[in-house]
């Protein structure tokens, strides 16, 4: 017995989650910026202990947010699986200090973006990043496709995990679950043709043509 | 008004003997005008059906001859033409691309000069107007087939496009959905045009084009059109 079936995975920044905390209700200009500043502090500051006081303040910040943990955890996990992996190979190539510090700033980081995006509405987020790419508009390029582009990369994460899982699934139907071929052959392939009907989905809505 | 006037598609296509690739006709040529309410495209797979519906907001450019709507060509005002025709897709998961309902809709309202408030009250009118207040904010993954295809048409219509296409929109919908999305179709102020297998549907609408191997082998009425396609698939069958 498995238990209930969960929903697909929602890729590692999740989904918005409604509510109205200060996180929730401060600008998402000012969350952006500050999850900048936090990513870079997490890269420019060393060591285990200062790795444990970022994901502290991810923590925090997770708890002030009030949103379940569930929401962020279960995005978390493909995190975390990274986050050991990579802190297992720097234990054995650079020591116990250092796998720490690179393994948790890694988890810190990802937690704080989880927070942001599960605080902050999509059509909000667009609007920033298309006032922070307004300057692109000097090279030709518009704003407001740059910041869909972006919007659409983060939307894109879970549609291509679930591609590869309903992949994985019709090669176990056939019986070809061993046979690496089988699933990612169809499952870029799939990939290919999700992008170019997402293309097609925007230009039927007359989206990015400005 | 939409215009076709001596639209022919072509396309690339592979050569199975190795040589260059040839240049198939996938529909036309096709010269009409559609002024009804509600037309509807019938046809069986791979008769061209789609390449027609696509032509009308210009996800298709004719190879040659135009496609006008209201005066306005397909191939040289391609913005303008999609401002005001709408389009649906057969299947709703290739048309939303936002997380949740209410993202979904806000998208599709971020080509009109709105503030995010206005977007938000105008998308969450748009979910409730199709009956969708309450799932605004839940995963689009979590909603059901007919749900997804009702956001579909909320996203579409948000921006009150003067014209509907629709690409089979029932086509993946179990009998109780088909019902209420062809309901909700039938009652917008928007002139129609909707490709459908469905025949029943089809008898509804005010004028019928029959779609056969590329070309539009009957236009008219809906009872004589249908019973035209009937015969077509039984010579066929």
């Amino acid at each position: 017995m498995s238990g209930p079936i969960r929903p697909p995975w929602a890729g590692p920044l999740g989904l918005y989650h409604p509510g109205t905390s200060v996180i929730h209700r401060a600008p998402a200009g000012l969350k952006l910026a500050l999850l900048a500043v936090f990513a870079i502090a997490v890269v420019a500051v060393r060591g285990p202990v200062s790795a444990l006081a970022f994901l502290g303040v991810a923590l925090l910040a997770q708890l002030v947010a009030r949103v379940p943990w569930h929401r962020t955890t279960r995005g978390l996990v493909p995190a975390l699986l990274t986050a050991a992996l990579i802190g297992a190979y720097q234990w054995w190539a650079r020591g116990w200090e250092t796998a720490v510090e690179v393994a948790v700033d890694l988890v810190a980081l990802v937690l704080l973006g989880a927070v942001v995006t599960a605080t902050t509405r999509a059509d909000t987020l667009l609007d920033v990043l298309a006032r922070v790419a307004r300057p692109l508009r000097h090279v030709g390029l518009s704003p407001e496709t740059v910041a869909l582009a972006v919007g659409l990369f983060l939307r894109t994460i879970p549609v291509l995990a679930r591609m590869s899982l309903e992949t994985r699934d019709a090669a176990r139907a056939r019986g070809l679950d061993r046979e690496p071929r089988a699933i990612v052959v169809p499952a870029a392939v799939r990939m290919v043709a999700h992008a170019r009907a997402t293309g097609d989905a925007l230009a039927a809505r007359g989206l990015g043509e400005d | 008004m939409i215009a076709l006037d001596d639209v022919l598609v072509t396309a690339y296509s592979p050569d199975p003997a190795g040589g260059p690739d040839r240049v198939v006709r996938l529909l036309g040529p096709v010269s009409l005008e559609l002024v009804e309410h509600r037309v509807a495209i019938v046809g069986a797979n791979g008769s061209g059906k789609s390449t027609l519906a696509r032509l009308l907001n210009g996800l298709v450019l004719p190879s040659s001859g135009t496609v006008r709507v209201d005066g306005l060509d397909t191939a040289r005002d391609g913005a303008a033409v999609r401002r005001r025709v709408g389009f649906m897709f057969t299947d709703p998961d290739a048309q939303l691309v936002m997380p949740t309902p209410v993202e979904d809709v806000a998208l599709s309202l971020r080509r009109l000069s709105m503030t995010p408030t206005e977007r938000d009250v105008a998308a969450r009118a748009a979910l409730a107007r199709f009956g969708l207040a309450d799932r605004a904010e839940v995963p689009v993954h979590a909603l059901s087939g007919g749900q997804r295809q009702l956001l579909a048409l909320a996203s579409v219509l948000a921006t009150e496009p003067a014209v509907l296409v629709a690409d089979e929109p029932t086509t993946l919908l179990d009998l109780r959905w088909r019902g209420i999305v062809d309901a909700l179709l039938a009652d917008l102020p928007q002139q129609v045009v909707v490709v459908t297998h469905d025949l029943d549907a089809a008898l509804q609408a005010d004028r019928v084009l029959v779609v056969d191997d590329g070309s539009v082998v009957f236009d008219g009425p809906p009872p004589e059109a249908v019973a035209h396609y009937r015969a077509l698939m039984q010579v066929g069958a």
